[in-house]
């Protein structure tokens, strides 16, 4: 059995590693109302960009010379995969819900004969990735540096992307990335970034504003438009997905600390109980000690 | 005026404004105009530039820079790239973006070079009024 001093010691350093836990779950909460609050501010333009987008295809579709970014270049062989992890560990399965759900997407992909190519964001997703695929990743950035997500970021990993597109260096982009439900909650998912057509009919069945009967006049044209907004959406998408990831690893980084706060609780209370009972079991028998000792007297 | 006009301003990081309004001036890439109450629906592009918005005889102005208006019968929703109230505009900080725009031009032709143009000209404009 330990000695009393070991287990002093042991019972010392799960205190220790309880105040970091407990510290870091505080600061993932008080991360997260930010993140959030980010998330849902975010939100409107999201939700107006893709209307938009959606009202316009309509009047898109079929028409001869509808931009690439729309329509696709008429290929699926080349699938670049957008993978947005976080850059940090030490919040549950987070990281390994999205690198799961994009190992299904690359076995998927690979299956149908197709080429996949990886575009990583996050550094823990690249530390998992790059052991399994390490051939197959053609850009990897970490936002570790970054002290706050701004629109910035996402505009030249989009501008990044729409130039790959240009090159023909691939020609279907998807996103994983993990959507934030609540605290305890994220959902692994990937949406389809070009062609833009792809994600229009999965996701949403708004046909956009009501017109009364009116026609929308587009200044300049509904090309020139387009032309502007797709790449825009794809920036807008990627800003998304990265705020719901930080949303979402701060959620789960709050739940795991939780956990870990909880679990050394319990072991200081074990570990309390035998020091005492080792304790009292000392004492007795130093007593009995004394005890047979004077009787033999 | 019986009518109002909804507007809101949307940038991608906030919504920094939405409410009822009288009426709204927009630098478009064709020109500025204005959207009062009842506009047709239109979908403009926008440049660099500041928004009006009047209400209630106060007037507000906003920074935008890139982006779209969009008016339907539901009202108006500016999407911006990037937006500020006027207020929290510093001329450092425009005087910055004139710069790194006066960087990103040498050496660009065509079109590209025309919509830097276009900011940069948007900018110096705005600077001039602060």
């Amino acid at each position: 059995m330990a000695s009393l001093k070991d287990l002093k010691n042991r019972i010392s350093s799960v205190k220790n590693t309880q105040k970091i836990t407990k510290a870091m779950q505080m600061v993932a909460a008080a991360k997260l109302r930010k993140a959030q609050e980010a998330a849902e501010n975010a939100r409107p333009y999201a939700e107006r960009i893709n209307s938009v987008i959606t009202n316009l295809a309509g009047s898109m579709i079929g028409v001869g010379d509808a931009p690439e970014l729309l329509v696709g270049n008429g290929k699926e062989d080349t699938v670049l995969l957008v993978v947005a992890t976080a850059d940090r560990g030490l919040c549950g399965g987070f990281n390994t819900n999205i690198v799961r759900k994009a190992r299904e997407e690359i076995v998927a992909l690979e299956g149908q004969g197709k080429t996949v190519k990886l575009f990583l964001i996050g550094k823990k997703g690249y530390d998992q990735l790059n052991r399994l695929y390490h051939d197959n990743i053609v850009k990897f950035i970490s936002l570790k540096e970054e002290r706050k997500l701004h629109a910035g970021i996402a505009q030249s990993i989009g501008e990044t992307i729409t130039e790959m597109f240009r090159n023909g260096e691939f020609d279907v982009c998807k996103l994983v990335y993990s959507k934030f439900v609540n605290v305890m909650t994220q959902d692994a998912v990937s949406n389809t970034l070009i062609p833009a057509i792809a994600s229009i009919d999965e996701e949403s069945e708004d046909t956009g504003p009501d017109l009364k009967g009116a026609i929308y006049t587009y200044e300049p044209d509904e090309a020139g438009i387009l032309r502007i907004l797709l790449p825009r959406n794809i920036n807008t998408q990627i800003f998304t997905a990265l705020l719901e990831n930080q949303a979402g690893e701060m959620g789960s980084k709050m739940t795991a600390m939780d956990n870990a706060t909880r679990n050394a609780g319990d072991m200081i209370d074990k570990l309390t109980l035998t020091f005492n009972r080792t304790r009292q079991a000392q004492i007795t028998s130093e007593l009995i000690e004394i005890i047979s000792g004077a009787e033999a007297l | 005026m019986a009518n109002k006009l909804h507007f809101s301003l949307v940038s991608p990081e906030r919504e920094l404004y939405s409410g009822k309004v009288d009426q709204v001036d927009i630098p478009g890439t064709e020109g500025n105009f204005g959207v009062l109450p009842d506009h047709a629906p239109l979908m403009a592009a926008i440049r660099t530039g500041a928004i009006t918005v009047y209400e209630n005889g106060a007037e507000k102005q906003f920074f935008v820079q890139g982006g779209f208006a969009d008016v339907t019968p539901a009202g108006l929703t500016v999407l911006a790239e990037r937006a500020a109230p006027m207020s929290e505009l510093t001329s450092e900080r425009l005087q910055d973006d004139i710069a790194s725009a006066k960087d990103s031009l040498i050496g660009l032709e065509g079109e590209a070079a025309l919509a830097v143009q276009q900011n940069l000209d948007g900018l110096n404009a705005v600077a001039a009024t602060l």
